[in-house]
């Protein structure tokens, strides 16, 4: 007898996420439904404002990818109008999307997928000195982890655990079968836990240099930069570099490290070696490392076909919403699509917490669409990342991605699993502040002889413009869709990461990324379903960027269900 | 100097009221201090710091030791609406060093759902559990805001499926005090902007009691943790401005205390970013500003440990701790006296027609915006 078991909220992400499951009498998941279950419209919100606001407002899609569409939405724009800014601005922009990464990837990893890898309790019974004498088996310069530190780490937790009052780690997993850390290994990622918190803050600081603040900084304009003043002084660029410093340190010296401990503990645990069963992925260019150079290169492989790397079509980018709460005929492109909601809310049935409302599999059942890829599902994130410019044979991931594995002893299969995604992450954010430092470098150098952040945009008010940008996303390749006329915003749609791995079941009846992750788990407990938040978790889902429309045929929104006094 | 010895009296009060208390936790404050390495010279420090932060007289700093070391005491349930997680964000940016994970680890986290372990039916239980245990007591924050068109159909949270809008209803049915955090919660933010599809409105549209509404997209660290520590001295509502703003964080204008006003009283202006005047630190007013007419502490309290603001990274204020800026301040590149002054606050469309042409004008903005500054009560 299938059991269905529902997972809601799904916690340490952004936003709003479900994933219900079906069991069979062994436990294993033979079914998997991925919903979003807030809409929020910004899109519709854009049209007839003036284009020069849109970066501002799609910002505030997402408070966690704070910068990146911001920096889509503008370029989206200086794309429709055929613009191309100062190479200062290019590498400000960099630069400041290298910050985002360093935040970014240090706080998904320690304080949001941390808590599914590390069990808090079992560090209680860890001895410190050993811990510390361990600690030196994954890196030879380790942070945080000296047996007097990690001592009070300890007693810092056993005295929050003995008030009985465990706050924000209170009725988790803790003793779950499927934490293969030793007590030790758990102390040391706890502490680093706490350590990263202090560290993720000077990240922060990193961005606000050159963007005012942090989250949703303020400095990019269509056009360029406004931060010219933080450019041109000296104590500003080193104020930088030395933040960089200290947050660069704590990711190859804790973060590499901490992965590489994981790959050893559970590199026999099954429930984290698979999980990649949507073999097609997809990124684009990013990382302005010199004139034209780029860190990660764009590309797309399809079926794991890993010898034959494909450049972007955007053409073959369609959305389909067989099985999302909107009504459409078929498949669309952004620049063609159309969205008019249609809620039709949840069906009453057994689960193994009984009875309660749950996702129509048959029917609509999320607020995210399903984009496609030349019809087929496909991948995006740090993972696809990697693999896409491993393929191609990009110098620096080749010899980054074959140094892990020799470390971890691990083969190339590893990386096609969950353990292997988050593990991209880590490297993804090594190579991402190291790069940033040529960046830096080759700012300074055009400093000498060019001081310009800025090029006015003009715009026709009788001529329509079409434009879109693509950038990788902390979550993975984003892309912004615009449509300008009148001088105002006519269409805007944008295509988000988490839409790409999140989306439901298509036409075709095929599922994306997170629905097939789960396929074949068997969960230890159903009603504490930990394997399943640690593969989601490995995706770093970020709902409020997947949901989106924009009603591009000029349809009345909401003829539908929403209540009129709503507008 | 009579109001702040009551408040003072008040605070006395409360703290003596937290005491009372059975403690929860068997190690005091000053020990966990000394297991972390920070000295009572250091904490006296920050909380002459947060003193001073809060426009409190210096002798307060006791109250506000002291009420640092009973804060545990005080359970605390934020909940996630219609919203982008920026608010969360700051927050964990919250920037004493060391000290403030301290100060939060004193507050008792009861569910915050981008920090807490659980998920799904158990998290779902941390926050019935909660609601309950502390019925009265907790204190609620809440970020975003509630879409309420299609009877709140836009958001479930929980295994239930219960409606964002029954969430909020239900748990502050139960708290000692609301706050909403950032303006998505306070005013309905970007998802309310026109044409509103959801239906989006603030915490206290949708509740029958007196939320505190933390502008800003999002509030700084500063104005998240200071409002909080507020309340846990004092047991009350802070001193709260027309739009229910604690008057401690938003009681000045932004352009009041402006490192560029200079500029702006001497007619330099920034006619384009990336121009000499851009370079020189020029006044940002005619390529947008909104700081005359937006109420915060940004310029003297800054963002990510006092690193920066947008007027000093080259960017005019866009106005974001205030009610229907979206719609109101926009476009966001273009001087407001370009427009109808329309917005400020409800009452603005009494004035009438009031438009500021030339820059100069903006003293008069300064002469009418001041008139809001006001309290509502004292």
């Amino acid at each position: 007898m299938n059991k269905r078991v529902v997972i809601d909220p799904i916690t340490r992400i952004e936003g709003h996420l479900r994933i219900e499951v079906e069991v069979d009498e062994n436990n294993v998941i033979t079914k998997a439904w991925s919903s979003s279950t807030l809409w929020r419209g910004i899109e519709v919100i854009l049209k007839g404002r003036t284009p020069m606001d849109v970066g501002l407002i799609v910002q505030r899609i997402c408070g966690v990818c704070t910068y990146s569409h911001y920096r889509c939405g503008t370029e989206a724009v200086e794309n429709a109008l055929g613009m191309t800014i100062p190479v200062n601005a290019k590498y400000l922009r960099s630069l400041m999307q290298s910050s985002l990464y360093m935040h970014d990837h240090i706080v998904h990893f320690y304080h949001l997928h941390g808590l599914d890898w590390v069990d808090v309790v079992s560090a209680l019974g860890a001895d410190p000195a050993k811990a510390a004498q361990d600690s030196l088996k994954y890196t030879d310069k380790p942070i945080a982890t000296g047996e007097g530190e990690l001592r009070a780490v300890q007693e810092r937790v056993k005295a929050l655990v003995e008030t009985g009052k465990l706050g924000p780690f209170a009725n988790a997993y803790w003793g779950n079968g499927t934490y293969r850390f030793t007590p030790e290994q758990n102390l040391i990622a706890l502490s680093h836990y706490l350590k990263a918190l202090e560290v993720q803050r000077v990240a922060a600081e990193m961005l606000a240099i050159f963007g005012g603040k942090s989250p949703h900084p303020q400095s990019l304009v269509v056009g360029g930069v406004t931060s010219v003043r933080d450019m041109l002084s000296p104590a500003r660029l080193q104020e930088w570099k030395q933040k960089h410093a200290i947050v660069q340190d704590f990711i190859e010296r804790a973060y590499q490290a901490d992965i590489v401990m994981a790959a050893e503990a559970f590199g026999t645990e099954a429930s984290v070696l698979g999980g990649v069963n949507v073999k097609s992925f997809l990124c684009t260019n990013d990382f302005l490392m010199g004139d034209g150079q780029y860190l990660f290169e764009q590309g797309v492989i399809m079926h794991g076909d890993l010898a034959n790397v494909t450049d972007i079509n955007p053409d073959f980018i369609k959305e389909d919403v067989t099985h999302a709460w909107y009504q459409a005929d078929s498949a669309q492109h952004p620049y063609d699509g159309t969205t008019v909601p249609d809620y039709t809310g949840f069906v009453e049935r057994e689960t193994v917490y009984g009875k309660l409302p749950t996702l129509d599999g048959d029917g609509k059942y999320s607020w995210v669409k399903s984009p496609r890829y030349q019809d087929e599902p496909v991948e995006v994130g740090p993972l696809s990342c990697l693999l896409v410019n491993y393929a191609k044979g990009n110098p620096i991931v080749v010899d980054a991605v074959n140094g892990l594995l020799a470390r971890t002893g691990l083969p190339i299969e590893a990386l096609f699993t969950t353990l292997g995604r988050t593990a991209a992450r880590m490297l993804q954010t090594v190579l991402v502040g190291q790069a940033s430092l040529h960046t830096f470098d080759a700012l300074i150098t055009n400093l000498m002889s060019d001081e310009s952040t800025f090029i006015a945009p003009e715009i026709d008010s009788n001529k329509e413009y079409v434009g879109h940008a693509m950038n990788e996303a902390p979550r993975g390749m984003l892309s912004h869709w615009i449509r300008i006329k009148n001088g105002k915003v006519e269409n805007y749609q944008a295509v988000v990461p988490t839409t790409w791995n999140a989306g439901p079941v298509d036409a075709n009846g095929k599922m994306g990324p997170y629905e097939a992750s789960l396929i074949g788990l068997t969960l230890e407990d159903p009603t504490k379903p930990l394997e399943v938040i640690r593969i989601i978790h490995s995706f770093d889902p970020c709902m409020a960027c997947s949901v989106h429309v924009m009603d591009y045929k000029k349809q009345t929104l909401g003829q539908f269900k929403i209540d009129p006094n709503g507008f | 100097m009579d109001t702040h010895a009551a408040l003072y009296a008040q605070g006395q009060q409360r703290l003596a009221y937290l005491r009372a208390i059975a403690p929860r936790q068997s190690v005091s404050l000053e020990q966990k201090m000394a297991d972390n390495g920070i000295t009572r010279r250091d904490f006296i420090k920050w909380s002459a710091a947060m003193t001073a932060m809060l426009a409190l007289p210096l002798p307060f700093s006791n109250l506000v030791a002291e009420a640092a070391e009973l804060a545990d005491r005080v359970p605390l349930i934020w909940l996630h609406m219609a919203e982008c997680t920026g608010c969360s964000e700051s927050l964990i940016r919250t920037d004493s060093p060391n000290l403030d994970t301290l100060i939060f680890d004193h507050i008792s986290l009861e569910y915050h759902e981008t920090l807490m372990a659980a998920s799904g039916w158990q998290a779902e239980e941390n926050l019935e559990h909660a609601l309950a245990q502390y019925k009265g007591r907790y204190l609620l924050a809440v970020e975003g805001a509630i879409p309420t068109a299609n009877n709140g159909a836009f958001l479930t949270v929980g295994c239930k499926g219960h409606t964002g809008l029954q969430i909020v209803k239900d748990a502050a049915e139960g708290a000692a005090a609301i706050i909403s955090v950032g303006t998505c919660a306070a005013f309905g933010g970007v998802q309310a902007a026109y044409p509103n599809p959801t239906g989006a409105k603030g915490v206290h549209e949708v509740v029958d009691k007196t939320v505190i509404n933390l502008g800003g997209c999002p509030p700084s660290e500063k104005n998240i943790v200071g409002t909080l520590m507020y309340f846990i001295m004092f047991g009350k509502l802070p001193a709260l401005d027309m739009f229910n703003r604690p008057k401690w964080a938003y009681g000045a204008r932004v352009h009041d205390n402006c490192e560029r006003r200079g500029r702006f009283d001497a007619g330099e202006f920034v006619e384009t970013f990336g121009d000499q005047g851009a370079k020189d630190g020029y006044c940002l007013y005619k390529v947008g500003c909104k700081g005359p007419y937006t109420y915060n502490n940004c310029p003297t309290e800054r963002f990510n440990h006092h690193t920066s603001w947008p007027v000093l990274a080259g960017h005019g204020c866009m106005g974001c701790s205030e009610p229907n800026f979206w719609d109101d301040m926009a476009d966001f590149e273009k001087p407001l006296g370009r427009q109808l002054l329309h917005g400020i606050d409800a009452t603005a469309d009494t004035i009438g027609a009031v438009i500021l042409g030339a820059t100069v004008v903006g003293i008069g903005a300064h002469a009418v915006a001041s008139v809001f500054a006001k309290p509502l009560e004292d």
